[in-house]
This record gives structure tokens, C-alpha cells and sequence, in this order.
């Protein structure tokens, strides 16, 4: 984010990341990597880029950190408050559509860009991308972040439709490795989480647990 | 009253006009746009077992002057929260004098202490409706009922939670000591003497801190502001006393003139003590 230097330290802090969304039948696995940069600093090697928006309903952030935790702590609140007036468990497109509502208009000022993905009685599994700008698509498998270019060719090879819940966590650890061993801006550990209709498994691989890819 | 307000009152909030001309102007001049003072800094914080451990340095830099070789840089937020601050020095002193205020109201009206989470959102939501303008980046620490907590906000109103922070210009070689000693569940006196650690190394490798250490320690039982912890080595002492005595300067004439003042007007309000 390019902005005006109020003193010659101040830069923000942006999650350059690596984040992943994709549904299985029955339920949506998200993965990203854990590092936040100040410029070439990394402000936090172990940061939490999975945000819970509700129970059953997460979002993993990408752009500037501030925009980022800042529109999900409103649509966190817009959701919170809908689901109690209808009395039942929000639904993961309504989630979004908060996400993509706060992202278009405020689409001049913000740099974010989000998955949202969880499980709803309705239509089970669901990732919804809602990239820089505020567009809002539906879509089985999306990655995101600078370190998404390097795998989009690995995704679209290796991703089948109706894959078990172990299969997707696999891939996308493996996913987020190979970008992270690629990116400079990604890094640290894996983020790994399940959501389903029995709950949330949060998971993190470590950076010796690492599946190792090595081409020399 | 300032002569600028009389024809119409300033708008409420944040005037962001300025900002925008000054980027404006940025490539225009030859000569270079006056920066604000930045504030070199060395802070840290650690959890231990039983509560939490913030360091500071104790410098205040303006350019290559030291302005205050005693700055106190552990703000006091609550009895049972205090917050570092590195950055811009108005900023961080403003900022955490406003949250400590709004904590207080708070603390009177529900009975309660206020809780680390409580004092980290609403820096979030002051610091990112500034976007950035207000140059702080904090560390704030403390021990509620919920625990031991630590976390640093960004100037952009970025949050973030980890068991060891640095923070300044100095962080870098602090969090170098950081990473390397940091162990989970510390004993009091090696959290000290960690966060000591930390904060001497920023002392010594960053030219914008230096001067005297604080430590404060937040634990349930209390808070213990040790200001200094450790004193600077490089302590000049004064060769001679620069007062100058009673009578150094003659007294040529001396001229008094009564000031006459007659009482116009007097009036007796009843006060009701009843």
C-alpha cells in the first residue's frame, strides 16, 4: 500500500500472503502461511491470517493488515447481529456479501483481499472470492495473495472435484509450501483449518514439518 | 481565543487537507519538505509465568540532539495495563493519556478492571480512523482476569498478539536477543534480565536509543515501575556548578510604584451547604 510517509519510519504493514480456500463434499478446508512484512521487515513470523467471522463461517486476509482485521471486525459484527435476528446460523453467501459490500464501496481507500469460506445447512461447503476492488464470485478452489501466481498451474492439475477432507488438506498444504518456498512475501508456518458441519479443526505445520520440495 | 476561529468554528474530527496538499507539493520543491521529529526508540515486552515484563530506553531525540535523557517511555494506562510507546513522542503521550482516560470513565461506571482486549480495540479503532497520521506504534501489556496479555498496535491500526515484542527503531537488535533467549513460562528474574537484554542491545547497535533503561513488571499482585532499572555507563559528570549565586549581578536603582486599585463593585452570593 503506497502512502504518504508521515515520518520516515511509518510504513503499513501488509500481509504479501499466500491463502487458500476449497470445498470437499461436506465442508471447506482453508490454508495460508503466517508472515506479515513492514517493507523488509517481517513484522510477525507467526501471524493468524484465518479469521473467524462466525461459527461455521471463515475469512483468510490478504492486502494491508489494518484494512484487513478492521473490515472483518465489522462484517463480524453485521453478521453476529443478522444471525441473532433471524435467530439460525448465517449463511456463508450472506457473509460474503458483507465482505463485498464494505470492499466495493470503500474500494478507493481499502487494500484487502478475502476468502470467505464455511458451511451452511443450505448449500454445505462454499468459498467465495472477494479479490481487491470488491468483486464477488463463487468458486470451488481459489487461491490468493502475491504468493497465488506460483500455483495456480499446481491447483489446476491437482485439484479434483469430490476430494475427501484429508485429500484437501494435503493439497492445500502442500500448495501453500510450494508457494511459500517461491515467494519472498510468504512464510513462516502453515495455517491449516476444516470446517464442517461438526465444527472447526484448526491445524498448523511447522517449518521443519514442511512437505520438502526441492529441485536441485 | 484564536483569531482563526472567530469567522467560523473548526469541523469536528480529523482534517486530512493538509496531508493531501503536502503530498501534492512533495515533488515540486528542490529543497526538502521539513519531516517531523521522529523519536528513536528501543521497547520490548515479554510474558512470563506470572504476569507480563515491559523494557524501555530512555532517550528522546531531535535530530542528532538529545532532547530528554530521561524520557519516560512505559505509559501508565491502568493499574493493571501499562503501554510502551515508540514512534512519534506527542503522539504516543496523546494517545495513551486518551485511552487511560476513557479506561478510567469506564472502570467508574461498571466497577470493573479493565480488560487488555478491551484497551487494544479501541487503540485499533482510534489509530486506523487516523490511517496512519498519528505515529505510534505501541506495546501494550497487562494482567487480567483473563491472563497475561501482550500485544502491539501498529500506526495503521494493525493488531497483533505474540509473547515477546520489540518495537522502534531499536527493534531489530532487541528481537535478535528476543528470539534467541525467549522461552515459554520464564521465571521472573530471567524475564527481567531478557527483556534488560533486549533493550541494552538496541541501547548499543541503534544510535536513536540509548541513556537509561525502565523496566515494568505487571503481575497479578501488582505493578512494579523500576525507573531507572539500569543506569547508562557513559554518565558524564558535571566538572562545575552552573548556578549562579545570590548577588552576581549588581543592583544599580531600585523603583517601587504602588499599583492603586479601588473596589468598584461587590457583590455577596449565598452558597447552600445545607
Amino acid at each position: 500500500m503506497d502512502s504518504v510517509p508521515v515520518n520516515g519510519v511509518l510504513r503499513s504493514r501488509l500481509i504479501e500472503t499466500t491463502i487458500m480456500a476449497l470445498e470437499y463434499d461436506g465442508g471447506v478446508v482453508i490454508g495460508a502461511d503466517s508472515r506479515t512484512t513492514t517493507g523488509a521487515y517481517i513484522a510477525n513470523r507467526v501471524t493468524d491470517k484465518l479469521t473467524p467471522i462466525h461459527d461455521r463461517i471463515f475469512c483468510c486476509r490478504s492486502g494491508s493488515a489494518a484494512d484487513t482485521q478492521a473490515i472483518a471486525d465489522v462484517v463480524t459484527y453485521q453478521l453476529g447481529f443478522h444471525s441473532i435476528e433471524l435467530d439460525e446460523p448465517p449463511l456463508v453467501e450472506t457473509a460474503a456479501n458483507l465482505f463485498r459490500a464494505s470492499c466495493y464501496r470503500y474500494r478507493e481507500e481499502l487494500t484487502a483481499g478475502i476468502l470467505v469460506a464455511g458451511w451452511d445447512r443450505r448449500k454445505g461447503g462454499q468459498v467465495y472470492c472477494v479479490p481487491i476492488g470488491g468483486m464477488l464470485v463463487r468458486q470451488p478452489v481459489s487461491v490468493g495473495g502475491s504468493g497465488s501466481s506460483y500455483i495456480y498451474g499446481f491447483m489446476d492439475s491437482n485439484y479434483k472435484p469430490n476430494m475427501t477432507k484429508d485429500q484437501c488438506l494435503e493439497l492445500t498444504a502442500a500448495a501453500v509450501s510450494l508457494a511459500m518456498e517461491r515467494d519472498g512475501s510468504s512464510g513462516g508456518v502453515v495455517r491449516l483449518a476444516s470446517i464442517s458441519k461438526d465444527g472447526v479443526e484448526r491445524r498448523v505445520i511447522l517449518g521443519n514439518q514442511l512437505p520438502k520440495y526441492s529441485t536441485h | 481565543m484564536a483569531l482563526s476561529n472567530v469567522l467560523h468554528a473548526p469541523a469536528a474530527g480529523f482534517n486530512f487537507d493538509h496531508a493531501a496538499r503536502n503530498a501534492e507539493l512533495e515533488g515540486l520543491f528542490d529543497a526538502q519538505i521539513p519531516k517531523p521529529v521522529k523519536t528513536g526508540t528501543t521497547i520490548a515486552g515479554v510474558v512470563f509465568k506470572d504476569g507480563v515484563v515491559l523494557g524501555a530506553d530512555t532517550r528522546a531525540t531531535s535530530s542528532e540532539v538529545v532532547a530528554d535523557k530521561m524520557c519516560a517511555k512505559i505509559h501508565y494506562i491502568a493499574p493493571n495495563i501499562y503501554c510502551c510507546g515508540a514512534g512519534t513522542a506527542a503522539d504516543t503521550e496523546k494517545t495513551t493519556e486518551l485511552l487511560s482516560s476513557n479506561l478510567t470513565i469506564f472502570s467508574l461506571n461498571s466497577g470493573r478492571n479493565p480488560r487488555v482486549v478491551m484497551a487494544v480495540n479501541i487503540l485499533q479503532e482510534m489509530l486506523y480512523r487516523y490511517h496512519g497520521q498519528i505515529g505510534a506504534s505501541l506495546i501494550l501489556g497487562g494482567v487480567d482476569c483473563a491472563g497475561n496479555h501482550l500485544y502491539t498496535v501498529g500506526p495503521y491500526g494493525s493488531v497483533n498478539t505474540m509473547p515477546y515484542l520489540a518495537m522502534g527503531s531499536g527493534d531489530l537488535a532487541a528481537l535478535g536477543i528476543l528470539e534467541d533467549g525467549y522461552k515459554p513460562d520464564l521465571e521472573l528474574d530471567k524475564a527481567k534480565e531478557l527483556v534488560r537484554a533486549a533493550i541494552h542491545a538496541g541501547v548499543m547497535n541503534d544510535l536513536a536509543s540509548g541513556n537509561n533503561i525502565d523496566i515494568c513488571v505487571l503481575t497479578r499482585e501488582g505493578v512494579h515501575h523500576i525507573r531507572p532499572y539500569q543506569v547508562s555507563q557513559y554518565k558524564d559528570k558535571r566538572k562545575t556548578k552552573y548556578k549562579y549565586g545570590a548577588g552576581t549581578t549588581a543592583v544599580l536603582t531600585e523603583k517601587v510604584v504602588p499599583v492603586k486599585l479601588e473596589v468598584v463593585e461587590e457583590t455577596v452570593q449565598r452558597m447552600d451547604t445545607a
